[in-house]
């Protein structure tokens, strides 16, 4: 057999390897996490680590709803926030923005991902958290749920718009003549005909802007507060519960992994866990509706 | 007024109480009226957009030039709780994490992508082992796309720095970060891969050359650009990196030795310097330092995406 050929079917081999590193990655990182939090949910129990209030490491009470919750709420207010923004961005860059100004705002949403995310943290500590410092309620630090939101919702704005742009110009062309010829206006074909054949990718994109979220870690330690009080309202009214510190999942294991020992440690661990199957969820269902819109 | 036409707007027409007399009249006005008050809002959002991102970026340039001198650069940090001194040995830890995590990531990840392009797609249809494989492959190149970074640092605290002895240290951070940037340089590597036309394949095979000729001798040259392309990106990736190297790089800030030094990168620099000692003049400066390294990689991928699209575009 000639050299080439050989050559030929080594390689294919090694490639085939190379490509199915990815999921032995995936699987070492689930093995891995999960063995070592396997002592944590032994020992503590699946339904006090999920269900539990109270984090203290040092008395050895390990719940995390006190994060959970807090994770949740800072992505709800990041949506709340950079929603509209974001969809505003796609709508208006695939359908409304001429190409030269398109030129200008498309690599600007694409730097805005790129910026690393300990920038986003200390922007936020040195110029959003003294103005949020300065509404005036007992209690308010500035540092809490609102500046992470705020921080948060510019973060998720480059994923949402990018992929929700892409759905809407995937959209068929006919479907758009077909309402203008109608005599309907530029807006209403957008509402009526092109947003709502666009919709599972939008709602994807969206996800993916929620799963993005749920990850993101130093610029929330930087600016939430890491308190593990449960976030309450500060006073009667319930908004100010954004003013509240909190904690969120990635947060728990960043700030505590370095000097975590024993059961602490695996605790940290579980935590991985839960936030991995949390964000394994969200992505997958995310997936799920792209491909039913593609197929 | 016919109701198909009308769509969205029957709320309004609904409000004007039509009679007969007004039946004729076009509420084109109305319609023209709230296409005007959406794109004026679809434009706010868009402005908006391009502010945040130069608010952001102008005011950590504009505060951290005022510190940045050749002192800056190139004196370490004094450490300690003073937040005094230079940034030097977070520049050297940064391109020596670079260095090595790209240098990990890059040829795996450029081989996973020619395998699922040019191997996987004769695939398609066919039932047995491979065709699996190259599904779960496939699967699995989405799913670590997905995963959080601080679990890729979780992961590499438990196997890289414990479970395999390597402290933390830039072996086991690089180790970890490969993981991180290992999808992200799939898939643009797929993408290049993809770009070069069908043709450039057939016209070698004809020529009786194997599979793996045609890929190293005309597949892989013309996706070049691409390819480049991908690893730049990558390596911005790992600049801007901070959680996974947070919990395994250990944060030493004095010059590393070797691959088992610890140390700290610039952007962790920046979180040590704002979290621990409060010096936010200092954490500008290093911060400024990044906006530059992120932007001109950015100039560059862009400039290098254009041409590749001018040329595989036959101008």
């Amino acid at each position: 057999m000639p050299v080439r050929y050989i050559v030929d079917r080594v390689a294919k081999y090694v490639l085939l390897f190379s490509a199915l590193l990815s999921i032995l990655i995936v699987f070492l990182i689930g093995l891995f996490t999960l063995r070592e939090g396997e002592p944590a949910f032994r020992q503590i129990g699946l339904e006090h680590l999920l269900g539990g209030t109270v984090w203290r490491p040092e008395q050895d009470s390990f719940g995390l709803l006190a994060m959970i919750i807090g994770s949740v709420l800072v992505t709800f207010g990041a949506l709340a926030l950079g929603l509209p923004l974001a969809l505003g961005c796609a709508i208006l860059l695939a359908e409304v923005a001429p190409d030269n100004v398109r030129a200008v705002i498309r690599p600007a949403v694409e730097l805005l991902a790129g910026i690393p995310s300990v920038i986003y943290g200390l922007f936020g500590m040195v110029v959003l958290v003294p103005l949020i410092r300065g509404i005036d309620v007992p209690g308010n630090t500035g540092f809490g749920l609102l500046s992470a939101s705020v921080v948060l919702a510019v973060m998720i704005l480059p994923t949402i718009t990018n992929i929700a742009e892409d759905a809407i110009r995937a959209v068929p062309r006919e479907y758009k003549e077909g309402a203008l010829a109608l005599g309907v206006t530029h807006w209403q074909a957008i509402v009526g005909v092109i947003l709502p054949a666009a919709r599972s990718g939008i709602v994807a994109a969206v996800i993916l802007g929620v799963g993005r979220a749920l990850g993101e870690t130093m610029a929330m330690i930087m600016v939430i507060g890491n308190s593990v009080v449960f976030p309450h309202p500060l006073t009667a009214n319930p908004l100010t519960i954004f003013l509240s510190q909190a904690r969120t999942l990635t947060g728990n294991i960043a700030v505590e992994i370095n000097y975590a020992t024993g059961l602490h440690e695996s605790a940290l661990f579980a935590t991985g866990v839960v936030l991995f199957v949390l964000v394994m969820l969200v992505n997958s269902s995310a997936r799920l509706l792209m491909r039913a819109r593609t197929g | 007024m016919d109701k198909s036409v009308s769509l969205s707007t029957h709320a309004h027409t609904g409000a004007l109480a039509v009679s007969v007399a007004e039946l004729g009249k076009s509420n084109l006005p109305w319609r023209r009226a709230a296409q005007k008050i959406a794109f004026a809002f679809l434009w706010l959002m868009g402005t908006l957009a391009v502010a945040a991102l130069l608010a952001v970026i102008g005011y950590v340039v504009f505060q951290g030039f005022k510190v940045i001198n050749i002192e800056f650069l190139t004196r370490p940090p004094r450490g300690g709780l003073s937040g005094e001194g230079g940034i030097s040995t977070t520049i050297v830890t940064t391109v020596y994490l670079v260095l090595l995590t790209v240098g990990i990531a890059a040829p795996l990840g450029i081989c996973a992508a020619i395998y699922l392009v040019e191997y996987a797609g004769e695939m398609q249809g066919r039932t047995g082992l491979l065709p699996r494989l190259v599904e779960v492959a496939r699967f699995g190149v989405e799913t670590l796309a997905g995963v959080p970074s601080i679990i890729f640092g979780l992961f590499g605290y438990a196997l890289f720095v414990t479970a395999m002895h390597l402290g933390f240290s830039l072996i086991s951070a690089a180790l970890a970060g490969a993981c991180l940037i290992l999808p992200v340089i799939i898939r643009a590597t797929e993408e290049a891969l993809r770009a070069v036309p069908r043709s450039y394949r057939e016209a070698s095979l004809a020529l009786g050359t194997t599979q793996w000729q045609t890929v190293w001798g005309v597949v892989l040259p013309a996706a070049l650009p691409g390819i480049i392309t991908s690893i730049i990106l990558s390596v911005g990736r790992v600049i801007s990196e901070t959680a996974v190297f947070y919990v395994t790089l250990g944060g030493s800030y004095k010059m590393p030795t070797s691959i088992f030094s610890s140390g700290r990168t610039l952007a962790l620099h920046v979180y040590y310097l704002a979290m621990d000692t409060r010096a936010f003049d200092k954490a500008m400066g290093t911060g400024a330092i990044l906006i530059v390294a992120i932007v001109l990689i950015n100039l560059t991928i862009n400039y290098l995406s254009h041409r590749v699209r001018a040329k595989l575009g036959g101008k």
